[in-house]
C-alpha cells in the first residue's frame, strides 16, 4: 500500500506570501510538493466558501497565508481577514469540522525560509491526521445513493 | 377490484408488520423526532407512533425525493458517456400510516410526472411502493379534506386501509393487488369483517366549499386584489411546496466533479421569488401575489384543465407549516366568498 | 397596547404614514403579520409573548415597500433588527415611525433612532445563560461527536429557506446559494448541499444577526440552526467586545483593530 500523501491547497497573497514562496524556490530551499497554490491580490479577498470548496474537491488540509499586521499592499485587507478567521475557524471548529487540516500564517515576501516551514509542517501535521474522509464522504454523494429525507 | 372488509386484531398488527419487514421490502412509517412526526425507515412497530394528524411533510419523498438521480456522466477522450439511472437500486417500499389524504395525493403527482411523456424513474418508484392507509380518527382546523373530494376515511390512493375501532382492533380494506400482496403475507391475521360501523371511528372534517366553486371563483377573480392582500405576509420561503403532497415542481441541477458528474432533480418552490425569473432578468410572476395566485391557480385550475385531476388534497401542511400563517383554508373560504 | 392602537390610528388619519405593520390575531391561536391601512382597524392589533415574528423582515419587502411610508411595531427583536438595518444603510430614519412596545405591550416613543440606540443599551444583547450552556455542551463534545451532531441536526434541512425568509438581515435579492457563477454551494438538499448552506448562513450572519429566533420558529423542521448564529454572536462579544446595538460600531466583518487578537496565526 502506497503512503498517504496529503492534498493541500494554499490560498496566499500576492504580494507578501505569493513572493516569499517564489523566494523559497529560487533561494533553492526545499520542501514538500504536496502543496497547490493558488494566488489572490489579497488574504481579504479569499472567501471562506472556497476553503469548503477545497474541502469538498478533496483536499486534506489548506494553508492560508498573507502579509503580516501592517504590512497590507491594500492597507488592511488582511485586517478583515483576520475577523473573519477568527469568526470562520471557531464556526467550523464547533461543527465538527477538524480546523488541524487549517494553517493560518504571515509569510513576507523576505520569508523564503519560513514558507518552507509551514508548508512541511502542515503536511506533516495532515499526514499525521490522514485523508479527511469524513467531508469527502459527505461530498462524495455520487457514488453514494442521495437518501432522500 | 371490489374492496375487501377484514378485522385485524390490535395485536395482530405488529406481527404483520415484522412479516411485511421480513418479506425484504422497506418500510418508511411515522416516526416522532423531536417536535415533528415524519416518515422514516423503520424496522418494527415500536419505532412508530400513531399519535399525529398528519406527518409535518407529506409521504412523497417515497417517489418524488427532495434530490434524486437522474442520470450520471463520465467525460473521457471519446466524448461524454451518459450513465443511467440504475432502477434496480428502488427498493419495494411499504409506506405505513398514510392518512387517507396524503394517499390521495399520488395520483396528482402521477398525473404531473406522466403527462406528456412517461417518468421513468417517477413510475418505477411509484409503482414498487405500497400505501397502508389509516384512516383519521382525529383532525385539526386545518384540515379540508371534506371540502377537496376526500374524507377522513376515504380509501382512494391507499392500497390497504386501516381504521382503529372502538376496542383497538382494526377493520382492514384491501383495495388494490399491492393490498392483496400485503395480506398474502399473513393471510391468518385477516379475520371476518367486523360488525362495527366504520363512520364511526373517524374524525368529523366540516366541509365549507366545493373544489369546483373554488375553480370558479379563482378563475373569475384571477385580477382581483385579493391575491396581493392575502399574499402580504407570506415571505416567500418554500415550505408549504416542500411539505405539499401534491406540488411536483422541480429543479434540475448538474453536479460536475472533475470527470464524472450526475444530473439531479430537486423540490423547487413557486414561492421563490426566483421561480419564474427568465435569463433576461424578467419575471412573469414578480411579485409574491402573483406567485400566490400561482399557486392557488396551478392547484385550482390548470390541473383539473390539463391533468383532468384537482392539485389539493386538504391536509393542511402549508397552514400547519407557514412561518407567517399563510392559512390555505383560510384564504380559500375568503376566494369562495368572492 | 391601547396607546399603540391610538398612536396607530392617529399616524393613520393623519396621513402621517400608508401602512401600520404590527401583529393581530391569525389561526390556530398564533399571532401573524398585519398590515393596517385604515384607522379603523387597528383594534386588531395585538401584542403578546408569542408574537415572535420579527416584523422588521417585511421593511425590507418590496410589496409591504409599495404600500407606502409605514410605522412599524417594535419590540426588542425588531427594534435591534431596525437599528441593525439602518448601520446596514438599508433603512432610513425618515423612511419609517417606530412604535416601540415593551414587554407588556406599553407604547415606548421613539423620536429617532439614537433614541432607539439609548433604549437597547439597557437589554443586554448576549446569548442568555441557558443558551450559553447548550453552546458549551456542544463545544464540549468530541471533535467527532460534533460533526456527527450536526450532520445529524442539518440532515432534516430541505433547503425551503424560510430561516432566510424569516430574517431581517437576509435581504439580498439575490441571495449567494443562487449564485452560479461560480456556484459556491450545491443547490440540493443533500448532506454536502445543507452543511455547507447552513455554515455559509452563519457566517453571513456573523456580527449581523440581532439574536431574535426568527429563523428557528420559522423553521418547519425546527433545526436548531439558530445556535450557529448565537455562536458567531457570542463569538463577536467574546473576541471582539462587539454590542451589535449602535450605529457607531460598524458592522463585524466590514471593520477590524489592528490589536484583534487571535492565537491560531503563525
Amino acid at each position: 500500500m502506497n503512503e498517504f500523501e496529503p492534498k493541500i491547497v494554499a490560498f496566499v497573497c500576492n504580494w507578501c506570501t505569493y513572493a516569499g514562496a517564489d523566494l523559497t524556490g529560487t533561494s533553492r530551499i526545499k520542501y514538500a510538493t504536496n502543496v497547490k497554490i493558488v494566488r489572490f491580490p489579497c488574504t481579504g479577498r479569499i472567501d471562506f466558501m472556497l476553503l469548503l470548496k477545497a474541502f469538498s474537491e478533496g483536499a486534506d488540509g489548506i494553508i492560508i497565508s498573507g502579509c503580516h499586521p501592517n504590512d497590507c499592499h491594500y492597507t488592511s485587507g488582511n485586517f478583515h481577514a483576520r475577523r473573519r478567521w477568527v469568526m470562520f475557524r471557531s464556526l467550523l471548529d464547533f461543527m465538527g469540522i477538524d480546523v488541524r487540516r487549517i494553517q493560518f500564517s504571515w509569510v513576507s515576501a523576505a520569508e523564503g525560509a519560513k514558507w518552507a516551514e509551514i508548508v512541511n509542517s502542515t503536511v506533516e501535521t495532515v499526514r499525521e491526521l490522514g485523508p479527511y474522509s469524513d467531508y469527502q464522504k459527505v461530498a462524495d454523494f455520487l457514488k453514494t445513493e442521495v437518501e432522500n429525507g | 377490484m371490489t374492496i375487501e372488509k377484514y378485522l385485524v386484531k390490535k395485536a395482530s398488527l405488529s406481527t404483520l408488520f415484522d412479516k411485511i419487514k421480513a418479506s425484504g421490502k422497506t418500510i418508511k412509517a411515522p416516526v416522532k423526532k423531536r417536535h415533528t412526526t415524519d416518515f422514516a425507515a423503520v424496522g418494527s412497530l415500536d419505532e412508530t407512533t400513531d399519535d399525529y394528524i398528519t406527518t409535518a411533510q407529506s409521504a412523497k419523498s417515497a417517489v418524488f425525493p427532495r434530490v434524486e438521480k437522474l442520470f450520471g456522466y463520465v467525460k473521457s477522450k471519446n466524448g461524454v458517456e451518459l450513465v443511467d439511472y440504475d432502477l434496480s437500486t428502488i427498493p419495494e417500499t411499504v409506506l405505513w400510516g398514510v392518512r387517507p389524504c396524503d394517499a390521495a395525493g399520488f395520483d396528482p403527482l402521477n398525473a404531473i410526472f406522466n403527462w406528456d411523456i412517461n417518468d421513468v424513474i417517477f413510475s418505477t418508484r411509484l409503482a414498487r411502493t405500497t400505501i397502508v392507509g389509516f384512516a383519521c380518527a382525529k383532525a385539526d382546523s386545518s384540515c379540508f379534506c371534506t371540502s377537496v373530494g376526500g374524507n377522513p376515511g376515504s380509501t382512494a390512493g391507499s392500497d390497504l386501509l386501516f381504521t382503529k375501532l372502538s376496542n383497538g382492533d382494526y377493520l382492514a380494506e384491501i383495495i388494490t393487488e399491492k393490498g392483496k400482496a400485503i395480506q398474502a403475507l399473513a393471510p391468518e391475521l385477516f379475520e371476518a369483517a367486523p360488525s362495527e360501523e366504520k363512520e364511526q371511528n373517524l374524525a368529523t372534517v366540516e366541509q365549507k366549499f366545493t373544489r369546483e366553486e373554488i375553480k370558479a371563483k379563482a378563475e373569475q377573480y384571477f385580477e382581483s386584489d385579493v391575491w396581493k392582500e392575502q399574499a402580504q405576509r407570506c415571505i416567500s420561503c418554500g415550505t408549504c411546496a416542500f411539505v405539499c403532497p401534491t406540488c411536483a415542481c422541480f429543479d434540475i441541477q448538474d453536479e460536475g466533479h472533475g470527470k464524472h458528474g450526475q444530473r439531479i432533480r430537486i423540490w423547487d418552490s413557486c414561492g421563490f421569488s426566483l421561480f419564474t425569473q427568465h435569463t433576461s432578468g424578467h419575471n412573469p410572476r414578480e411579485t409574491q401575489g402573483r406567485r400566490w395566485r400561482q399557486r392557488v391557480m396551478h392547484k385550482f385550475s390548470y390541473m383539473p384543465d390539463r391533468q383532468s385531476v384537482y392539485g389539493c388534497v386538504g391536509c393542511g401542511r402549508c397552514s400547519r407549516a407557514c412561518p407567517a400563517d399563510m392559512n390555505l383554508l383560510e384564504h380559500l373560504q375568503q376566494i369562495v366568498k368572492l | 397596547m391601547d396607546n399603540v392602537k391610538k398612536r396607530a390610528a392617529e399616524l393613520l388619519k393623519s396621513e402621517a404614514v400608508k401602512v401600520v405593520i404590527g401583529y393581530t390575531m391569525g389561526t390556530n391561536g398564533k399571532p401573524r403579520a398585519a398590515f393596517i391601512q385604515n384607522a379603523e382597524d387597528v383594534d386588531s392589533l395585538i401584542f403578546n409573548a408569542q408574537c415572535v415574528q420579527n416584523l422588521a423582515v417585511y421593511l425590507s419587502k418590496a410589496e409591504i415597500k409599495q404600500l407606502g411610508k409605514p410605522a412599524i411595531v417594535a419590540p426588542l427583536n425588531v427594534l435591534r433588527a431596525i437599528i441593525q438595518l439602518a448601520s446596514e444603510m438599508q433603512i432610513q430614519e425618515n423612511e419609517l415611525i417606530v412604535l416601540g412596545v415593551s414587554p407588556d405591550g406599553e407604547l415606548i416613543d421613539f423620536q429617532n433612532f439614537s433614541a432607539i440606540e439609548k433604549y437597547l443599551e439597557d437589554f443586554n444583547m448576549e446569548v442568555d445563560a441557558k443558551e450559553k450552556e447548550t453552546l458549551e455542551k456542544i463545544s464540549s463534545m468530541s471533535l467527532e461527536e460534533r460533526w456527527k451532531f450536526w450532520n445529524e441536526e442539518l440532515a432534516e434541512c430541505f433547503k425551503c429557506y424560510a430561516c432566510r425568509a424569516a430574517c431581517p438581515m437576509c435581504y439580498c435579492h439575490k441571495c449567494a446559494v443562487e449564485q452560479n457563477k461560480p456556484q459556491w454551494i450545491p443547490v440540493a438538499a443533500h448532506r454536502l448541499g445543507n452543511l455547507e448552506w447552513h455554515i455559509m448562513r452563519a457566517m453571513h450572519l456573523a456580527g449581523r444577526c440581532v439574536n431574535c429566533d426568527a429563523c428557528h420558529e420559522a423553521c418547519p423542521k425546527g433545526i436548531n440552526l439558530n445556535f450557529l448564529t448565537k455562536l458567531m454572536l457570542n463569538d463577536a462579544q467574546e473576541e471582539f467586545g462587539y454590542t451589535g446595538v449602535t450605529l457607531k460600531e460598524g458592522n463585524l466583518l466590514s471593520t477590524f483593530k489592528t490589536n484583534d487578537q487571535e492565537n491560531f496565526i503563525q
